[in-house]
């Protein structure tokens, strides 16, 4: 055996060329070094849940309610426990008394809100279709899903909860034990709402409709858990977004330890907000494994996991706007119904408390009313889904901008111009209590016009109308903004959610040079690893193939609050700039002290210490790591180790906005809608990666659009979902969507050391409304004045036809809404 | 039960199979071929597609048995045999789905990209029109497809310039 000679090795190392020099080192962020993530995307080298195999692995499957109420009279899994291969099968009443708590709702949005206990395994009473009831346990996914047949349920019906004002009847309970439907009622006020209306010249009503939409991320659902049953310890594989929140909340619904439980997210296949969540068969899973001490997987089927994945959106929208006939807004109004489905999941009541302070928008007005009933229902759960409340509140005041402007006769984006915040105006407190950051409207409007040319567009929709086409032209606008970077924890605790909105983040600098970034922000197709490295390569002065992103363990990334709102970024982010701002103060010290200096004499700049006045006393942060490493010849008194951890909380959200501009062609004889041309004009402030930014705002534009044009969870009268496959559910494909044009204005966040803002779900926010207000657009001529989504050829069709029958005024009736034209001032509106 | 003998990715499998297993689950559960990604279950999402004596099919609606006697192509063995190799190896679409940011959580990418193979066989310049009718099988939730369309548009222009569109897979074309 040959001697090792650390003495060598150390030399070998800094003779290799690893350890840095300088000037070398080009600023990475703003550029788009190709993502790092993509080598094993591309060749089908990725750890997705379901293709992990472990000795021993069984496989769960779980029988699901065909009711979307009814009592459970007798259940019977004897017959699947005879089935070949089949290990274990259970009812909810088995394994009731392994539940520690019900499956959690973290944001009790009031202190009477109403909280129904939810076991992953349903015991006596199913109350949406897709609810569990019974778990099979086999060696293959095949003898599972075959032993499911060999379960022998009866159901006793219960009438379905469907409709959300029938729900407040009380009629028939979703919770008997509740005693209502009603899960909370949360109200808002700021300013004087009913002078401001009595004394406004115009106020607009109008009813707006948020159907529900299901994620349908592209990765199904997926679960492993491998125990180490005899110590009580478990490893727990999820296709989630949250694996730190997820790991908490295993522990308060089983009651095992926090400690035992190692939860990973590996890679994940998109999520936007279905996958941040806490579902019955991650808890199912682990508890099988404890009974059984085997691994356990349980991957969802496509046509399961529409029934008992969340849904997103579902409220209905009673809106309000007051203004002068010169077109000033005074004031707002909203009361929402909001469809919570049969149970609170996560954040299921907090998704419209959220969208609350949204509704006002980009405007300045000095009345805002808002109120929030919670509904239950006897359909999937809802909760966020990307988003999250804001979508809604943008298409509620971007869509009754455009009636407002309809009714005052003024171009809609005029009217926007006399009521948006002016550039000057920032920092600006809305009238929700808010700040919002930074922004110029002028600027990103201004923009989008040129680009979309908005002048030209006018003139041909003018033609197309005089000369009576068949194929009708109608624009669109979305002036929108939103809050990111969820969130400052002091905000979540004033709002009742129960934890914070910090996140956390390690560097680890390695004895070669090399870097660890450990980020409690766990990617699910953002690009984390490739954005960390280049916000870690630039503050460390490192190449950005020397930088390794860890995340999604909770062995590896212990502290964690996780990928949603926006937030990763704009927290995320911020905390490897602060992490690596202390990594270069422990090593300047170590640095001052190898180049015998002063700390205070020593310049940092492109990754190597140099004393001020003689650049050639230099050394290279890599090299202080390898220094530090070998550890023999430290300042007295500090400890071998230049790591640092950083925890970022937050001061303020961050407020990104933009123009959207949207012209569609609307065939008026089939009432089929295509999108002609769509333009953005986002600012999300300062970009680390325009390619990775571009890519957010076309896949946020692609869902948004989606709301406005295909997609729509539609339940029968008995509770069915009728649109529980992708042949019912209309998930745009390439042919369905338009190319866009993006273009970006920077106006940087003053509330972070990057002045970054957040992009993930902008495009989705902004976008339906400047979908239907094109639609609604093309069509006024013709009567139509509303349109319910998705606008379907079907729909358009029938409101153009309601709208001829009627002599060109019942748009509304046609789409099914109950829209009142505003005639509420002393000069009621003509 | 029947037996197959099937060469996928160059290498030859002789196999006893239920008849009712899908190809994707041989590949992915028997195989260990987890490359090729289940989206969905009523053939609609084509995250499965591999190529099967060069054209492309949706290996969850394909049996097992259904392959016998055939030559598959999955995303592992697009860049020439198992395994995946240095970027520089890569098939133009791999290249170019990563250049043009034309994935980003990944999981519809082996379908897509084995589509894109199977398209630009038969289409080796199309346009952006045929491009996105060419993958409406194909489902996507992450990109809004513009940047997969460039993706497909530079690689055909890749593979026309080396003169070989569609030659490099599995010496089907």
């Amino acid at each position: 055996m040959s001697k090792i000679d650390p003495e060598e090795i150390v030399e070998e190392i800094e003779e290799s060329g690893q350890l840095g020099h300088p000037d070398h080192h080009v600023p990475l962020v703003g550029q788009a070094p190709r993502r790092k993530e993509d080598a094993r995307l591309v060749t089908g080298q990725t750890n997705w849940t379901d293709n992990i195999q472990i000795p021993g692995l069984l496989h769960a499957a779980v029988l699901r309610s065909p009711m979307a109420h009814a009592r459970i009279t007798s259940i019977d899994v004897s017959a699947a426990r005879e089935q070949p291969g089949v290990i274990a099968a259970f009812t909810g009443a088995d394994l009731q008394h392994h539940w520690a708590g019900g499956l959690p709702c973290a944001w009790p949005v009031t202190p009477d809100m109403k909280q129904p206990v939810h076991l992953p395994l349903a015991v006596d009473t199913v109350r949406y279709v897709g609810d569990a009831v019974a778990v099979v346990v086999a060696r293959d996914r095949y003898a599972a899903a075959d032993a499911l047949e060999s379960i022998d349920v009866e159901y006793e019906p219960l009438p379905a909860v469907i409709d959300l004002e029938e729900a407040l009847t009380d009629a028939t309970l979703v919770h008997e034990d509740q005693g209502t439907n009603r899960a909370f009622d949360w109200p808002f006020e700021a300013g004087e709402v009913d002078a401001t209306f009595d004394a406004a010249e115009v106020v607009v009503k109008r009813r707006y409709f948020q159907q529900r939409l299901i994620p349908a991320a592209m990765e199904p659902r997926a679960v492993v858990v491998a125990p180490i049953a005899a110590a009580d310890e478990y490893t727990v594989y999820s296709a989630t977004q949250i694996p730190h929140i997820l790991r908490v909340m295993l522990a308060l619904v089983t009651g095992i330890p926090e400690q035992k439980l190692r939860v990973v997210a590996p890679d994940v296949g998109g999520g936007f907000g279905s996958k941040l969540n806490v579902y019955a068969e991650e808890a199912m899973a682990l508890i099988l494994a404890k009974v059984l001490g085997r691994p356990i997987k349980w991957t969802e089927s496509r046509s399961e996991g529409f029934q008992a994945t969340i849904h997103g959106r579902g409220q209905i929208q009673d809106v309000e706007i007051a203004a002068t006939r010169d077109g000033r807004v005074t004031g707002l109004k909203v009361q929402l119904l909001a469809d919570m489905g049969a149970y609170l999941q996560l954040v299921t009541p907090g998704v419209p408390i959220l969208g609350a302070f949204m509704f006002p928008g980009i405007y300045k007005f000095d009345a805002y009313r808002f109120g929030c009933t919670g509904v239950f229902t006897t359909m999937t759960p809802t909760d966020a889904y990307r988003g999250a409340g804001r979508p809604e509140a943008t298409f509620a005041i971007e869509r009754i901008m455009d009636d407002l402007a309809t009714e005052l006769g003024m171009d809609p984006i005029e009217l926007r111009r006399r009521n948006w915040i002016e550039h000057h105006e920032f920092p600006f407190d809305t009238i929700c209590g808010l700040t919002y950051d930074s922004g110029n409207y002028e600027a990103a409007t201004d923009r989008a016009l040129e680009l979309f040319d908005y002048d030209g567009l006018r003139r041909e929709q003018a033609e197309r109308r005089e000369r009576g086409d068949r194929v009708q032209l109608g624009l669109g606008t979305s002036t929108f903004t939103e809050m990111c970077g969820l969130a400052p924890s002091r905000v979540l605790g004033s709002l009742s959610y129960g934890a914070g909105g910090w996140e956390a983040a390690s560097i680890r600098m390695l004895p070669t040079g090399k870097v660890e970034v450990v980020t409690g922000s766990t990617p699910h197709g953002q690009g984390h690893e490739t954005a960390w490295s280049q916000i870690a390569a630039d503050a460390l002065g490192v190449p950005f193939e020397d930088v390794e992103v860890l995340h999604g363990d909770t062995a590896v990334a212990p502290k964690g609050m996780d990928t949603y709102g926006s937030r990763s970024l704009t927290v995320g982010g911020i905390a490897v700039v602060k992490a690596a701002e202390k990594v270069i103060e422990k090593a300047r010290r170590v640095a001052a002290h190898l180049l015998e200096a002063d700390e205070r004499d020593l310049d940092f700049a492109q990754g190597t210490f140099s004393v001020r006045g003689s650049p050639e006393a230099s050394k290279t942060i890599q090299e202080v790591s390898l220094a530090v490493f070998a550890a023999h010849d430290l300042p007295d008194g500090m400890e071998p180790s230049i790591d640092a951890d950083s925890v970022f909380d937050p001061e303020n959200f961050s407020f990104p906005h933009g123009t959207h501009l949207c012209a569609v062609e609307v065939d008026t004889e089939t009432g089929f809608t295509r999108i002609h041309r769509y333009v953005c004009v986002d600012d999300v402030g300062n970009v680390v990666n325009p390619q990775i930014v571009e890519g957010q705002v076309h896949g946020g534009l692609a869902q948004g659009i989606a709301q406005a044009l295909y997609e729509e969870a539609v339940y029968d009268p008995e509770g069915n979902l009728t649109s529980g496959t992708f042949v019912d559910y209309l998930v745009p494909g390439a042919p369905d969507l338009p190319a866009f044009v993006t273009d970006r204005t920077v106006s940087p966040s003053t509330t972070n050391p990057l002045g970054v803002k957040g992009v993930g779900e902008a495009g989705t926010i902004a976008s339906t409304p400047a979908v239907i207000n094109a639609v609604i657009d093309a069509l006024k001529p013709l009567g139509v004045t509303d349109m319910r989504m998705p606008a379907s050829p079907e729909r358009v069709w029938r409101a153009i036809q309601e709208a001829n029958a009627s002599g060109g005024s019942a748009g509304q009736a046609a789409t099914g809404t109950t829209t009142l034209t505003a005639q509420a001032g002393p000069e009621a509106s003509a | 039960m029947p037996d197959i003998d099937v060469r996928i990715n160059g290498i030859r499998y002789q196999d006893h199979v239920e008849p009712r297993l899908l190809l994707v689950h041989y590949l992915r559960d028997r195989l260990g071929l987890t490359g090729t990604n289940v989206g969905c279950d009523t053939s609609n999402c084509g995250a499965c597609t591999v190529l099967v004596d060069g054209t492309g099919a949706k290996s969850c609606t394909m049996l097992a048995v259904q392959a016998d006697g055939t030559e598959i192509t999955t995303i592992q063995g697009l860049a020439g045999g198992e395994g995946a190799g240095a970027p520089e190896d890569w098939h133009p679409l791999q290249k170019a789905f990563n250049a043009e940011h034309g994935l980003q959580c990944g999981y519809c990418t082996p379908g897509m990209i084995m589509s894109s193979v199977d398209l630009l066989q038969r289409n080796p310049d199309p346009t952006e029109d045929e491009i996105r009718h060419g993958l409406e099988g194909n489902l996507c939730r992450c990109t809004g497809y513009q940047n997969i369309v460039k993706a497909v548009q530079a690689a055909a222009g890749e593979l026309r310039a080396a003169g070989a569109p569609g030659a490099v897979v599995g010496g089907q074309s």
